[in-house]
């Protein structure tokens, strides 16, 4: 496919030696290719399906919630959504705390160092994210209840209470910060952690004073891809943790049980109650990595 | 004082074997040779980077072969700087000090000896993002010498410099040798670049090395002339 100049102006046709001509004004102009505007739309419009059927979906949240805010909103202030919100959102914190604390090791080894085993190793740390969500929580229900485990169940009454949601989210959200962070971690030159350790560090100083500082956007990308992963969470926590209110209910099992009644308004209210709480974390997390980069260029 | 005696490295299926050399106490050494002859590989051995098969290395006077990288005295200024991205100039240059607990005054002295003799005290509170190539060099060995380190190794510092900027550095280093005494071993493939500051030139390929004179340098280790040496040629 060729791709053809095009002439505007009477300024004269270009050439392969002159890519940049002038107009009447004398201001340069750059030559357009057909070709690669055609690619480009071809590009432009599927991105476009993409992101329209996203802001699609939440206009038609909003747009319908708005036509009926009362049976919406009202179920937010029911005791009950108001306790599913907050063990949401002190569960996700804590799962995401937890999950960085498990997946920085287990990236930082994955992306340094080789060893026998790493490929299986590898593709176990991969199974929660391709293992369906009931499965999980089918597996750690089995795994608490069904085995020796089961003794330590009966004493901290795990299973069907607030640690087995905790538990559940951290089962599926670590897998994604592992993920995350193993490619932050890849993505640091070896060459700043082997000039620290010339310059007197050693291999944990390396690691603590340069490595996890450097790899920093990688963990703020982790724990708010973790966080959001786990303020969704729905398969695992509804198997092993139970819907019962005021209990282990938290916001996806309350879109759950309120679709499972019929009622419509209510989970929609609730849904967009996530909407906004993910919304909110996402933007944060996008302003926190803004400020850091502006950082880096100068400190006043 | 450097020293190699029948040192044999491994990278992946490249073998580096039977490396002997010395470069006394305070010379300028450069170490020449083509693209993957090995002379980055050497460079990551006497530094602890790499693990030695057979040999012995000596670094002021102390066998160092099995060493930890932080007990062998030699400051490292790679070919990319590689510059810590969420540190300060001024952080890096007291980075070593402070991992040896210096206190804060010997900190902000060896600062400004620093930053006196690299030309880089109005950088002191500058991150790396937006550093030239010659500011991030100076920074990355005013980083390597903070701790006042046996032996400096240097690898290619400048070959990503342009022509104006090549020549300053060059004058830079001969100065901080000259003034610091430091024992400097520089890996480079540009003739014109070892010329003027080497005291040993040693030459590595086919897996060994040998110090040769400055005439005997061949074509063969020449980069490539810049634009700008060209217009100089004609």
């Amino acid at each position: 496919m060729g791709s053809f100049p095009v002439e505007k102006n009477g300024a004269g046709p270009t050439t392969p030696a002159n890519p940049q001509r002038r107009d009447a004004t004398g201001a340069r102009r750059t030559r357009v290719y057909w070709g690669d505007l055609s690619f480009y739309l071809c590009l432009g419009v599927l991105a476009a399906t993409y992101v329209g059927l996203v802001l699609a979906m939440l206009a038609a949240d909003f747009f319908y919630a708005m036509q009926e805010p009362g049976p919406v909103f009202s179920k937010l202030w029911t005791p009950e959504i108001r306790y599913a919100a907050w063990l949401s959102l002190i569960s996700s914190t804590i799962t995401t705390v937890l999950a960085l604390w498990v997946a920085t090791p287990i990236g930082y080894l994955m992306s340094r160092r080789d060893f026998s085993g790493k490929t299986f190793v590898d593709g176990i740390l991969d199974i929660p994210i391709f293992l369906p969500p009931l499965v999980v929580g089918l597996s750690l229900l089995i795994l608490f209840r069904k085995t020796p485990l089961a003794h330590i169940d009966n004493y901290f009454e795990i299973a069907l209470h607030v640690p087995a949601v905790i538990i559940a989210q951290f089962a599926v959200a670590a897998a994604f910060a592992v993920r995350t962070l193993r490619q932050a971690f890849d993505e640091i030159t070896p060459r700043c952690e082997q000039v620290a350790l010339t310059l007197g560090c050693t291999r944990s100083q390396a690691f603590w004073r340069v490595v996890l500082p450097e790899a920093r956007r990688g963990m703020l990308t982790a724990a708010t891809l973790c966080w959001a992963r786990a303020l969704g969470e729905f398969g695992p926590v509804l198997v092993f943790a139970g819907s019962t209110r005021r209990r282990t209910e938290v916001l996806p099992v309350s879109v759950h049980m309120e679709l499972s009644i019929g009622n419509l308004e209510g989970a929609l209210g609730v849904s967009l109650l996530m909407v906004v709480i993910a919304l909110f974390v996402l933007f944060t997390a996008r302003y926190l990595g803004g400020v850091e980069q502006v950082a880096e260029g100068y400190v006043p | 004082m450097i020293q190699t005696r029948h040192l044999t490295v491994a990278a992946g299926t490249f073998r580096l074997a039977d490396v002997s050399f010395t470069v006394p106490t305070g010379a300028y050494c450069v170490l020449m040779g083509r693209s993957g002859s090995g002379k980055t590989t050497l460079l990551e051995a006497l530094c602890g980077l790499r693990q030695v098969l057979r040999g012995e290395i000596w670094i002021g006077g102390r066998e160092v072969t099995h060493a930890r990288p932080r007990d062998r005295g030699i400051g490292l200024a790679p070919q990319d700087g590689a510059l810590f991205t969420h540190m300060t100039v001024r952080d890096h240059l007291e980075f070593a000090l402070r991992i040896r607990r210096a206190s804060r005054r010997e900190c902000e002295e060896r600062v400004e000896e620093l930053a006196e003799l690299l030309h880089i005290g109005d950088l002191l509170s500058r991150r790396p993002f937006g550093l030239s190539g010659g500011e991030t060099q100076r920074v990355a060995l005013g980083r390597a010498l903070s701790f006042r380190p046996h032996c400096l190794c240097i690898d290619e510092p400048l070959s990503a410099l342009d022509d104006e900027t090549r020549h300053e550095m060059i004058r830079l280093l001969k100065r901080i040798q000259q003034e610091t005494g430091v024992t400097v071993l520089h890996v480079t493939h540009n003739r014109r670049e070892a010329s003027a500051l080497a005291d040993i030139l040693l030459r590595i390929d086919g897996g060994g090395i040998h110090e040769i004179d400055d005439s005997e340098a061949k074509p063969d280790d020449l980069e490539p002339f810049s634009l700008g040496e060209l217009h100089h040629a004609k």
